[in-house]
């Protein structure tokens, strides 16, 4: 059982890391430049033309390529796990699959060949060439068309199993992957209607105003695409994995609704400082971001008192002594707990930047890469570093190749990652030192920076080299003859509390609805009027 | 209804009492302290924009008094650089700042003020401050427009009266 699902995994996975290392090999190089040590001179002699080329790939590769590839695949093997059922239409997913790779070649292409150096946010007028754009349309419609595949399992499995209560790993993951459908509605509006056109030169100009509402309707519930999945090891597995339950499984299954309803209509609240939104709209998009803090906090206490209990199991006593009777020895364990505690530092990052006129102190400077460099490149990829250290040999039937080696690539990342998003939000708040920008040739750098620099960089190289343990783990574990003793089986966490979930928090409808009618109340007036006024002046430029 | 544990209970409500204390401060600071982000001003078309014409401050960017201490400031942004580069204003002044794009997408922020906006073509950004201090402020470009976007920025200098 399960072969097939098996395999659409292992590629997923495969690709997802493929796309880290090269993607990821960008980092230190960048964190280097800040303090001087330019090394794209020697890049230029492998055809990496600029620190901006790079900075595509980098983000690109990591924030989209390695997420979404990670996601789906992980999510083949949790559906079907949770449900006990193999894919109903496994050619489906395949051909998902297949599409996904087409389109990261596709979009692959442009930007080694320097055609595309557009940054991920890919901002119009800035024009890159057409099949990057297509390549991008085209990885998430195979993410689309996998997520079918795992609907049309849940579909089957409802229907043997009336009255069943969806197991949560499932429907964390189902819940997710609705999400992204709905979500990337935007951007796939964006390209095909607006950017694909004019990139061909098929219509003259474009909106860049409206462009970026687009984008950003996308922008934000994509950090929760990536987030989420997290959250489905961390209530429904990392609970097992310490020895303990979850302690309240209904208010786990409530946060994943709320983050369905609420992800989308919060968009706004990355163009606070676009001139062309009014401020009612800047304000109820914050208003709404705020309520999103909910389920944040809702998900902080249930999953430390979840660990708790595990704590204690093991034998932990006291106020904190629990603390300590966690598998602190087991990486998948420790790399998935550091991962939450840098989760906390982004979270109250986050909090700033959603701030309405708070954002004015911190938005486009390095604050911002600080913080996602402890969100989604902390909180996320190191989880998903955990994960992989279970999965990777459950795939393989293989051990992990050291234990130890893994223990200090999460500790070193966690190390890193402590000092990189430190430096990068103290030369933000305090410098206004801009996101995005070759800092280490910049007109108006100040010596002022260089302590913070300094620091940002030493975390770039223990990041580096976290990262080249992380590989070197993988690598030894998929080459290694030998076998494991025992098979690996999913970790699933058993709930703690016996009440069982209300019959509200498995159903699909009052939930789809609500999403839908808040979109509409947070975008619908807004959108209607800037596509009514749209100023389709500009025209495409190539400024790299 | 769902089952909540009692000491979780209290956490939701003093988490949900938290949210509310840091809305309403936020509500506060930018509708009654009028601490605000850019919001429309006006649109144009940035393919004419730069071009001279009776009426087109971005024909001519630059400092336009407007009243005793107070100011007007078109600038014009483009690849890699801001029309003016420099500014000069006396102590005290207040400057309202009128910012657009003649090509791509800009960013402008005043280093130490709440000035920071996004610049798009099409669009006119629009923000006050007020400069009590005299000394130097850059301006600097934070939104990525191409390879030289590192050398995009400027300086206001604000003089003794
Ligand atoms: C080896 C570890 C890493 C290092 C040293 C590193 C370093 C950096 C640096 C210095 C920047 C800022 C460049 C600039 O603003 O000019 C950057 C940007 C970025 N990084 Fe990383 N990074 C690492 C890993 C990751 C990971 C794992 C992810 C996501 C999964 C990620 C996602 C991004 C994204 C999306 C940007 C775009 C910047 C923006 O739009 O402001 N990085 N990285
Ligand atoms: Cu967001
Ligand atoms: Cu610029």
């Amino acid at each position: 059982m399960f072969a097939r699902e098996n395999k659409l995994t292992a590629w997923h996975l495969g690709v997802a890391m493929i796309a880290l290392f090269i993607g990821g090999f960008f980092g230190p190089l960048q964190k280097l430049e800040y303090v001087g040590v330019n090394l794209y001179s020697t890049l230029n002699k492998i055809g990496i033309a600029s620190y901006y080329q790079g900075l595509t790939l980098h983000a690109v590769l990591n924030a989209l390529v390695w997420t979404t590839f990670f996601i789906v695949g992980f999510f083949t093997f949790t559906i079907t796990r949770s449900l006990n059922k193999e894919l109903t239409m496994p050619k489906l997913n395949a051909v998902g699959l297949i599409t996904m790779i087409i389109g990261l070649i596709m979009a692959a292409i442009p930007i080694l060949m320097n055609l595309a150096t557009v940054l991920f946010t890919f901002y119009p007028p800035m024009k890159a060439n057409p099949f990057f754009y297509i390549g991008l349309v085209l990885v998430v419609v195979g993410s689309w068309i996998c997520g079918w595949g795992f609907y049309l399992t849940y579909f089957a499995w409802r229907k043997e199993n009336p009255g069943v209560q969806t197991p949560i790993i499932a429907l964390g993951s189902l819940i997710t992957m609705v999400l992204w459908q709905i979500a990337t509605l935007g951007v796939a509006t964006e390209l095909l209607v607006m950017v694909i056109p004019w990139s061909f030169g098929l219509v003259e100009g474009i909106d860049p105003q409206l462009a970026r509402t687009f984008f950003w309707f996308t922008g934000h519930p994509l950090v929760y695409f990536w987030l989420l999945p997290a959250y489905v090891s961390w209530y429904g597995m990392m609970p097992k994995q310490a020895g303990g339950k979850l302690f309240s499984e209904p208010l786990a299954r409530l946060v994943f609704w709320l983050f369905l309803a609420l992800s989308v209509p919060v968009g706004l609240h990355h163009q606070y400082l676009d001139p062309g939104v009014p401020a009612g709209w800047k304000f109820l998009h914050g208003l709404l971001t705020y309520s999103l803090f909910l389920p944040s906090m809702l998900t902080a206490f249930n999953v430390v008192a979840s660990l708790e209990i595990g704590g204690r199991n093991n034998g932990g006593t006291g106020l904190l002594g629990w603390v300590r009777a966690l598998p602190w020895g087991d990486p998948s364990y420790a790399a998935q707990n550091l991962a939450m505690i840098l989760f906390v530092f982004g979270g109250i990052g986050g909090l700033t930047n959603s701030s309405y006129n708070l954002n004015l102190v911190i938005h486009n400077t390095s604050w911002v890469p600080g913080h996602f460099h402890l969100t989604v490149g902390s909180a996320v990829t190191l989880t998903f570093f955990g994960i992989l250290y279970w999965l990777v040999p459950k795939l393989s039937g293989k051990p992990l190749w050291n234990r130890k080696v893994a223990l200090v690539q999460a500790w070193t990342w966690f190390a890193g990652m402590l000092l990189m998003g430190n430096g990068l939000h103290i030369l933000g708040l305090n410098f206004g030192v801009p996101r995005r920008t070759m800092v280490g040739v910049a007109a108006y750098a100040s010596d002022a920076w260089n302590p913070m620099l300094i620091e940002a960089a030493i975390g770039g190289i223990i990041l580096g080299i976290s990262g080249l343990l992380f590989y070197s783990n993988m690598i030894g574990t998929v080459l290694s003859k030998k076998r494991l003793e025992a098979p690996i089986e999913m970790p699933v966490a058993e709930a703690y509390d016996e009440h069982p979930a209300p019959a509200w928090l498995d159903n699909w409808k009052p939930w789809l609805a609500i999403t839908v009618v808040l979109i509409v109340v947070a975008y619908g007036p807004i959108l209607f009027d800037m596509i009514a006024n749209a100023n389709m002046t500009s025209p495409g430029f190539k400024v790299w | 209804m769902i089952h909540v544990d009692r000491s979780e209970k209290i956490y939701i409500i003093i988490s949900v009492a938290l949210i509310a204390v840091f809305f309403v401060a936020v509500a506060v600071s930018s509708f009654v302290y009028g601490i605000q982000v850019p919001l429309p001003e006006s649109r144009v078309d940035p393919r004419t924009i730069a071009t001279p014409a009776p009426g087109n401050f971005f024909g001519e960017p630059g400092l336009y008094e407007v009243g005793p201490g107070k100011y007007n400031a078109y600038i014009m942004s483009q690849i890699w650089s801001f029309t003016p580069r420099e500014i000069t204003v006396p102590v005290g002044s207040t400057v309202t700042f009128y910012v657009t794009s003649k090509d791509v997408q800009h960013g402008f922020r005043i280093n130490e003020t709440n000035v920071n906006m996004q610049i798009v073509p099409g669009e006119v950004s629009k923000l006050t401050v007020t400069f009590d201090e005299a000394r130097e402020y850059d301006y600097i470009c934070h939104e990525y427009c191409g390879v030289g976007h590192q050398t995009m920025a400027g300086k206001i200098i604000v003089t003794e009266q």
